[in-house]
Formats: C-alpha cells, structure tokens, sequence
C-alpha cells in the first residue's frame, strides 16, 4: 500500500515537473523582471555589474544572511576542532620548487583576491570569489611551509569588524532613508572606480570577512592531520 | 560558432566521465581528483555560457579549497572505500 502510495505521488509530482519544463523553453526568460533589472540598473544603482548590484543592492538582505551562515559554519567548525593546546601543522615542508615558487605565486594570488573584491562593482566577480581567492593562496603557503603562521585573533578581528561594517551600513540606510540596506551614498559616475554608491564598501567587507574565514577554518582543519 | 559548439559537446562528455569515474572509483583520492576535473570543466563551462561570476566562483571554492578538505579528512579517515 505505501509502495503504490509513493509511486503514485512521484507520478504526480513527475508529471507537473515535466510539464513546467516543457513549456519553459531552454533559454527563453519568461518573466520580465530580469529585463527590468537589465535595463534600470544604471539610471537606479549606478552600478555597470547588473549582478552585483542585484547580490549586493537589491537583494542585499540575502547576502547578509548568505555572509552569516558561513560565519556559522565556520564558527561551528572552530568549535568541534577547538583545542586548549595550541597546536602545530605536522606536514613536512614541501620541495624546492614548489617553495621558491609559492613565494612567487602568493603575493600575486593575494593582489588578484583584492583586485577582484575592490572592482566587485565593475567587473565580475566581488566578495565571496575575491575572499575565496584570498583564501586559496594563503593555502598554497600553509602546504609549502610548515613554520608559516597566520594570527588568529588578528583574523578574528578583522572577520568581526567586517560583519560590524556590513550590518551598520544596513541600518545606516534604514535611518536615513526608508528601507534597510538602502542605497544612501551618492550614486557618481558609472564605470569608475568610486561609484555605486555603497556597494563597494559593502563588497570590500565581504571580501575580508570570507577572506578572514576561510584562512581560519583551513588552519583549523591542516593542525588537526597527525603523522 | 561550430567549434564552440564541438567544445562544449567534448567539454560535456569529458565532465559525465569524470563524474562516473568519481562515484565508482574504490580509491577516495582518485576519486577526490575526479571531483576535481569536474569542477575545472564546470568553471570552463561557466565562463563559455557567459557566466564569468559562477567561473571564478567554481574555480575559488570547487577547485582548490573543497579538494582540499576532502584530502583533509581522507587523511583523518581512511583511504580507500570498503
């Protein structure tokens, strides 16, 4: 009886998704919020990157909750690892050459990670891909040297201070104007540097704080392998 | 255009292989590099499908850093699947 039951809601639910997916079209946008998005952007936000000003403008108050589960996952992960011990990374160096040219590679990685984050609102990419970025290349010195180090509480300030940033400019715009996360700077000139009022700031401040969690938790995680 | 469209076909096919390979594979370290691949050819097919943003994203998080937390626990845990 359960069995025939569950085939016959699959049959049900198989048969609107096939439906819905027929007559959507590969390709073909049925709606018309994505054209209004496309073509009103400029003149509202001021902003050349339709996608980051509808990640960081229009829905802003997603990314604020996208930021604040990784902080939980990373938080979480701190906590399960937690050690009163402070403990050391037990991989042995890596060789010469991969040596010689990390500490080539990690300075560049570092500057491309800002470079991505600072020019969020320009070209693509912005602050999870730059802080990711970031995050990689301090990666690459963590497997090359065994004696590289990182400051947590430096790390840990600079995630929180982020987070602070990000949260007031939210309510900076509830107070000045009417909604949370409003766009409250002046607009200036689209493709320039300074423009966008303030999705810049609000991208930088991502940029850090993932930067800043994702080097935590991989530290986190290459302390805790034994030989 | 005709090339473009020959890439993506091997760029797709190539992507399905490694997929396979990654659920069959006994070796969990093949099978994380497998899971690899798959990230590198979703990146490179992100950015044909003028999705630049998804690219440097997959590249960032699928390629580098979600491999190598699986290494992590692979070396936490045991290699090689029962």
């Amino acid at each position: 009886m359960r069995k025939v039951f569950a085939i016959l809601l699959l049959g049900i639910f198989g048969y609107y998704i096939l439906n819905t997916v027929l007559n959507l079209g590969f390709g073909n946008e049925p709606g018309t919020v994505g054209k209004h998005y496309l073509d009103s952007t400029i003149n509202n936000i001021g902003c050349v990157n339709t996608v980051t000003s509808i990640v960081v403008s229009y829905r802003g108050f997603d990314t604020l909750g996208e930021v604040t589960v990784l902080f939980l996952a990373a938080t979480g992960l701190g906590a399960i690892l937690y050690d009163k011990k402070s403990k050391k990374r037990e991989i042995q160096h890596a060789s010469l050459i991969v040596r010689v040219s990390s500490q080539i590679f990690y300075p560049i990685i570092v500057l491309l990670g800002a470079y991505v984050f600072v020019h969020g609102h320009l070209t693509p990419g912005g602050g999870f891909q730059g802080g990711a970025i970031i995050a990689t290349g301090v990666l690459l010195m963590f497997m090359s040297y065994r004696t590289f180090e990182t400051n947590h509480n430096i790390l840990s300030w600079i995630e929180s201070l982020a987070g602070i940033l990000f949260v007031s400019i939210g309510f900076t715009g509830l107070l000045l104007g009417h909604t949370f996360l409003e766009n409250f700077l002046p607009h200036g000139v689209p493709n320039e540097l300074v423009s966008g009022g303030i999705i810049p700031i609000i991208y930088i401040a991502v940029g850090f704080k993932v930067g800043a969690e994702l080097t935590t938790l991989l530290d986190n995680m290459l302390k805790t392998i034994r030989q | 255009m005709i090339w473009l469209s020959i890439l993506v076909f091997v760029l797709c096919v190539v992507l399905i292989v490694a997929a396979l390979f990654a659920i069959i594979q006994r070796d969990l370290m093949l099978a994380v590099i497998g899971t690899g691949a798959v990230s590198v050819i979703l990146s490179i097919l992100f950015l044909i499908l003028q999705a630049p943003d998804v690219a440097l994203t997959e590249a960032a998080i699928g390629i580098a850093l979600t491999t190598i937390i699986f290494i992590i626990t692979l070396k936490k845990t045991t290699r090689y699947e029962e």
